[in-house]
């Protein structure tokens, strides 16, 4: 009989550390984090933090700082803009992918919060997921401009309408919510580009400046690179811009088929 | 100390950061055929700026006539007259075009209805001398800065640069005078790099968080300022620091100038739009300075919105529900999260917020790294170039113009790479490095990661912000510096006893997070020092007890250079160049600068 073996550290401890909230805390809730240091040789845990959140801002970012910074000094997580448009705090808040920096935790339902590294990527250290295949699939859809007419004096003309195309697809910040709630991702990420890519590759198809429409559509076409989105919009159900991946998916699709007919 | 290794690489250029200006210097110097390598602590695309909303400035006329020189005029007076008006010409002849190369690599700018890039007002921008507001910002709705960072790090795929992507640049191999490169961590395997280059290019970004209130990210410690300071380098005007008008009451989020821009405006407790009286040419769309000095004063008397009586309202509840939504939606929904608004019904709760710092590593308008030696006040550091915030050209002088920032990143990017095209040969064989250039460096990672004193990083981090938040705000007193160098220097001696709590390798943001600190708080020194010293008021330096501008006596560079031992300033100073680049213009004289 085959016998399996789960990779090394994928095998969570039920307990972790566990950080009471001080005396005199006036508005408890309790925050479950995984917590994984690549330095100690150990397995991933569950810490749990009893915070005072009368003493933090509103979002799930806050509440991190305000452990790093009162309680843990040790727990790590990215983060760097705090408005949403960086894309550096993406982590799994409450079961679902979002921004921790404007992600508020009233609005979080659990009587626990959890907080674990983006689904299915590698785990460099706590919150902190390895996206190098994430970012090396976006480089692969050659995510700039393609043109072989000679570059005007000023500006490529392009109209307020086909300007307007573009809307919903350059807002992009690269955050990977999408790609990681995404089970098709999940299933083949070394094959199938994912929503975020793929939203990409159609923002420079549906751009009237590009000139590489036909090559873009040529590289998509292929059973795995674009073909295992299933249409299941986790991506379009978590985008923290609001954002709507899988049409964009949907474009792409369409345009395979529309030059064949 | 536990034995450290270096992972030795060796480059023609290395850049240090990966934001707007690094981005465009690495590209060129990749294009010339330099072997360029980019040293990151973040992504790219999530530098700082990534966050620039409003847009970026170019005399393209798109909207109606205009011309470099008018933009120059602006800028100068902007600067209060401390830019140094050689480079100031060198920005604005060729803002132009940097904006169509950036649209050529595929920047979606807003469009006008003759496919023509969208320019909107912005404070300051004005047509013919002073005349009237101009639309002169090259705008993608409020998303500018976002949209060029992607485009760019776009283009920089499609190039031969090799980006090193969170590695944390600790200092620069200085060899007597010379810089050799730069050292750095990297994160996510915990080991240590040397980088050998001909060039370093320092693209660090500003030291934003320096404040306690700031629009800044996190990650704006200045670390290049912080290590030009340990390499025995001055910053230059580190006194002149920009608050934004408009950051979010509480959060300090940013709310573009471009809200004004598209006709916002500002009132007080009595609804009035107070600008007026200040600034009756062109009223909300002054200068940030003077902006935010209108708004503290509002304030100060009595006349603050909200139930502390604390802040001001901008209104863009008047505007077309579809003009907020093609031109400001990014803010409109930061508006909603941040400030709990609906901004086609309710005004925003601002306040002024730390923004920018005009000052930084001095260069001259090729991206140089100068320094004053003897009596030569324009000495080029070998080696060692700056560019965008991080850099002091200067450019902004005592205050910037908003969309001069992402207007800076690119022209002076470019200029870096073409200086470096000229100076640099590829391949050159470099002198072999030895480890007292770098021992330093090591000591220094090694006593913060094993620090064991008793203050931990983040309670002295706040007692830096709130001094600085305190004592170097949009109004100055003597008595208010004096106590805010005193604080600091008691920030200072607390460095020693600093507290971090990881001692592990990867991935130890504690560990980062004070060597930020440690690159911060150099630069709240010089910050607090230079402005105790500067007697008088120019730009965004206001000193209420030397109310005026004093050109005889300082119409003149702060350098200061910080002692990281004993924590001593000494403070020198530069000309600013009141002379043009080309003979094609004559240099503005100064004046009173009114609005």
């Amino acid at each position: 009989m085959v016998q399996l073996t789960l990779p090394k550290n994928s095998k969570i401890k039920p307990t972790g550390k566990h950080f009471p909230a001080p005396a005199g805390a006036s508005k408890v809730r309790t925050f479950k984090i995984y917590r994984y240091d690549p330095d100690s040789g150990e397995n991933p845990r569950w810490d749990t933090y009893d915070v005072d959140t009368a003493q933090c801002g509103p979002m799930v970012l806050d509440i991190l700082i305000h452990i790093k910074n009162t309680v843990d000094p040790t727990l790590t997580f990215r983060r760097s803009c705090r408005e949403g448009i960086c894309g550096s705090c993406a982590m799994n808040i409450d079961g679902r992918n979002a921004l921790a920096c404007i992600q508020g935790h009233e609005e979080c339902s659990g009587a626990k919060v959890s907080i674990s590294p983006l689904p299915h990527m590698p785990v460099v250290k706590d919150l902190v997921p390895d996206l190098t295949l994430f970012y090396a699939q976006y480089a692969s859809v050659e995510p700039w401009l393609h043109t072989e007419t000679p570059e005007p004096q000023k500006e490529w003309k392009q109209s307020p309408q086909d300007r307007e195309k573009l809307d919903g697809l350059y807002e992009c910040i690269l955050c990977a919510c999408c790609s990681t709630s995404c089970p098709s991702y999940w299933w083949n990420q070394e094959k199938y580009l994912g929503p975020a890519a793929l939203l990409h590759a159609y923002r420079w198809i549906i751009d009237s400046r590009d000139e590489a429409t036909g090559e873009r559509l040529d590289e998509l076409e292929d059973p795995f690179k674009l073909y295992r989105c299933h249409t299941i919009m986790n991506c379009t159900q978590v985008c923290p811009k609001g954002l709507n991946p899988a049409k964009a998916i949907a474009e792409i699709k369409k345009m395979l088929v529309e030059r064949v007919v | 100390m536990a034995a450290y290794e270096f992972i030795d690489h060796k480059f023609d250029v290395v850049v240090v950061g990966a934001g707007g200006s690094g981005l465009r210097a690495a590209l060129g110097c990749a294009q010339a055929g330099l072997k360029t390598a980019c040293v990151t602590k973040v992504f790219p695309t999530r530098s700082h700026t990534v966050a620039a909303q409003g847009g970026i400035s170019a005399s393209l006329g798109n909207m109606g006539e205009d011309d470099w020189r008018w933009h120059m005029y602006d800028t100068v007076k902007g600067s209060d007259w401390l830019g140094d008006q050689d480079a100031i010409e060198y920005l604005c002849r060729n803002a132009p075009a940097a904006v169509y190369e950036l649209e050529h690599w595929g920047v979606p700018f807003s469009r006008t209805a003759d496919g023509k890039i969208y320019q909107r007002a912005f404070g300051g921008m004005t047509k013919n001398y002073g005349e009237a507001p101009i639309q002169r910002t090259c705008a993608a709705a409020d998303r500018t800065g976002h949209a060029m960072l992607h485009t760019m790090y776009g283009q920089s795929l499609a190039h031969e640069t090799e980006f090193f992507i969170e590695y944390f640049a600790l200092d620069l191999i200085m060899d007597d005078g010379v810089c050799r490169g730069v050292t750095a961590w990297k994160l996510d395997d915990g080991t240590l790099h040397r980088f050998q280059a001909q060039l370093v290019i320092l693209a660090t970004g500003g030291y934003g968080r320096a404040y306690f209130s700031a629009t800044s990210a996190h990650t704006c410690t200045g670390d290049g300022g912080g290590m030009a300071l340990r390499a025995g380098l001055p910053l230059q005007d580190m006194e002149f620091v920009q608050f934004h008008p408009t950051g979010i009451y509480g959060s300090g989020c940013l709310i573009t100038e471009g809200a004004r821009g598209e006709g916002g405006y500002l009132t007080n407790s009595e609804g009035e739009r107070f600008m007026e009286r200040y600034a009756p040419t062109v009223k909300d769309l002054a200068p940030r300075d003077m902006v935010s000095r209108a708004m503290t004063m509002e304030i100060r008397e009595g006349r603050g919105v909200g139930p502390k009586k604390d802040h001001i309202f901008l209104h863009l509840d008047h505007l077309d529900p579809k003009i907020l939504h093609e031109r400001l939606p990014g803010i409109s929904e930061s508006a909603k999260i941040f400030a709990g608004v609906d901004v086609t019904k309710e005004p925003i709760p601002v306040l002024p917020t730390v923004h920018y710092n005009m000052g930084g590593i001095p260069t001259n308008f090729y991206s140089e790294v100068v320094t004053k030696a003897g009596k030569d006040p324009d000495k080029v550091v070998p080696g060692l170039m700056a560019v965008g915030e991080a850099a002091c050209v200067s450019v902004h002088g005592a205050n910037r113009l908003g969309s001069n920032s992402l207007i800076d990143l690119v022209v002076f990017g470019r200029s870096a790479a073409l200086r470096a095209a000229d100076t640099v040969k590829a391949g050159a064989t470099q002198p072999e490095l030895k480890p007292a250039m770098t021992d330093g460096h090591l000591a220094r990672l090694d006593r913060f990661r094993n620090a064991g004193g008793g203050v931990s990083t983040a309670a002295l981090r706040l007692e830096m912000q709130m001094a600085m938040q305190e004592d170097a705000a949009v109004y100055r007193t003597s008595d208010a510096l004096a106590s805010g160098v005193k604080r600091m220097e008691a920030v200072n001696a607390r460095r020693p006893d600093l507290k971090v709590t990881d001692r592990s390798m990867i991935w130890n943001s504690d560990l980062m997070e004070t060597l930020e600190l440690d690159n911060l708080i150099g630069q709240a020194v010089v910050t607090v020092v230079g402005a105790h010293n500067r007697t008088e008021s120019r730009g965004a330096h206001a000193h209420e007890d030397f109310p005026e501008r004093n050109d005889k006596t300082w119409m003149k560079h702060t350098l200061a250079w910080f002692d990281d031992k004993t924590g001593k300033v000494k403070i020198d100073y530069r000309p600013v160049h009141d002379y043009t680049m080309t003979d094609e213009i004559a240099p503005f004289p100064p004046k009173a600068r009114v609005y």
